[in-house]
């Protein structure tokens, strides 16, 4: 039988026990209206109003930008892993070549500044 | 009837990874009470005195999950309702599905049927848990922003930055695992590693890999956001962070998820570095120790014996966790950064090529 098969089983059935438990509280628990149980918590003070359109640190940005750069390095990394024994010395050297050039990459970011947090 | 066995092959899979969260749960109460040498949580009872006598154990283990099961679901009212709803499910999900394709035994032998012991045996095993555990940021990131609240805000962007930092050095780590075994598929991982080294020392990836074990334990714990790389909800400052806005049982599920996380950490580092399912010197028709002794097992002896060795060695990598998890302070922020990125990742990429040139240079001695 086709493994992907019992994988969507695995799927469907993780699917209606998270479904369940998630809305559990909603099923089980009490319904009572409150005006300041609406509110959102601000540790006891007025809340401030909505975080939509609020500024916060380009860091994070940038973070996820050289998350893409070097997780996408990582992706290639396994199908190359896994025959790595058939291609031998030329396909470490190849590797070794694409390798390189992200190391540069990253010695760069680095010498710049983008990995420091301050 | 091929359907009918995966099915309960996954209702295993999952009840295994259920138990365990419930049983952590309890574990991690009354193991820091251990640690900080106080009691811990010690009396339940049901219905408010319902019953004569104190349930005693069965606190945690019951009375955690049902409490907050009957909690009442709170929406705050300037919250994106849907994305509210989703957070928690996308948050458990793909991790409930994780473990699928980790391998509990070797096979189970019924007459003639051979019962692979692996809810789903896809060749990509390896793949397919990195991809569910990275799923696991959009539980964060749609939690933080659905909930409107500056603190869940604040939770959700700091833990989107660590997981996805953290999930290169996981990466890179199990690139080199992936280097040695030349494999994807975990219960074929998990089979290499029955072979002798020198025909004494079991052939674990802990004996090949031993930095890439640190490497992937430490991103593994960083990836589950527990102390003490648990800035998206740290207390302190953030109240709870992402799941602040959450009440009942939609809280329960993010709290779980860290749970699970942690179970998945120790599922990987059993079926990676400690032989997964493997016993020492146990083949599938008994014990063969070095020097030629043998003794004999029945075939259904071996695959509990084996159930039981996956279980303990998965147990025993949960407590490690939880005692990492008691023992740290909290990093600061531009530390937890500096680890990933500064550290996690140059080792990670120097331990890829090592590992690659000495597999080449030593064809012979590696386990292929």
């Amino acid at each position: 039988m086709n493994p992907y098969i019992a994988l969507l089983i695995s799927f469907a059935l993780c699917a209606i026990v998270a479904g369940i438990m998630c809305g559990a509280s909603w099923l089980l628990g009490p319904k009572v209206e409150n005006k300041a149980k609406s509110e959102i918590f601000e540790t006891g003070n007025p809340p401030l109003g909505s975080i939509r359109g609020i500024r916060f640190p380009v860091k994070f940005y940038l973070t996820a930008i050289l998350f893409v750069v070097f997780d996408i390095e990582v992706v290639f990394m396994y199908p190359w892993a896994v025959v790595f024994r058939r291609l031998g010395w030329m396909g470490l050297g190849e590797m070794a070549v694409f390798v390189a050039v992200l190391a540069v990459g990253l010695a760069y970011v680095w010498r710049v500044g983008a990995l420091e947090w301050d | 009837m091929d359907l009918l066995i995966s099915f309960v092959l996954a209702l295993v899979a999952l009840l295994i990874l259920l138990q365990l969260t419930v049983l952590l749960l309890w574990v991690e109460r009354k193991g820091s009470a251990l640690i900080q040498d106080r009691v811990g949580a010690n009396r339940a009872n049901l219905f408010g005195g319902l019953l004569p006598f104190n349930l005693g154990i069965v606190n945690t283990l019951m009375a955690d999950p049902l409490k907050l099961f009957h909690k009442e679901d709170v929406i705050p009212k300037d919250a994106d309702k849907f994305l509210h709803w989703l957070a928690p499910f996308i948050a458990v999900l793909p991790l409930f599905v994780t473990f699928a394709v980790v391998p509990f035994g070797d096979v189970l032998v019924i007459g003639d049927r051979v019962i692979n012991l692996q809810a789903a045996n896809v060749n990509v095993g390896l793949l397919f848990v990195l991809g569910m555990v990275s799923l696991g940021v959009y539980g964060v990131v749609i939690g933080g922003w659905a909930s409107n609240s500056r603190y869940a805000f604040l939770g959700g962007v700091r833990g989107s930055a660590q997981m996805i930092s953290y999930e290169i050095g996981m990466g890179l780590a199990l690139v080199a695992v992936v280097l040695t075994y030349g494999t994807l598929d975990l219960q074929q991982i998990a089979r290499e590693q029955g072979k002798l080294m020198w025909g004494v020392i079991p052939a674990w990836g802990v004996f090949y890999q031993p930095l890439a074990l640190v490497l992937f334990f430490i991103a593994g714990i960083a990836e589950s956001k527990r102390p003490p790389f648990d800035l998206p909800e740290a207390e302190s400052e953030l109240v709870a962070g992402f799941y602040t806005e959450y009440s009942g049982s939609k809280q329960s599920m993010f709290m779980m998820s860290d749970f699970i996380e942690v179970a998945i950490v120790a599922a990987l580092v059993t079926t990676l570095f400690f032989g997964g399912w493997q016993v020492p010197y146990l083949q599938r028709d008994g014990f063969h120790f070095p020097g030629g002794f043998f003794v004999g097992v029945p075939s259904l002896v071996v695959t509990i014996l084996q159930v039981v060795s996956f279980l303990v060695k998965l147990f025993i990598f949960c407590w490690l966790q939880i005692l990492v998890r008691w023992t740290y302070p909290r990093m600061r922020y531009d530390q937890l950064m500096n680890l990933g990125w500064k550290r996690l990742l140059p080792i990670g990429l120097a331990n890829v090529v090592v590992t690659a040139v000495l597999v080449l240079a030593l064809e012979g001695f590696t386990i292929k």
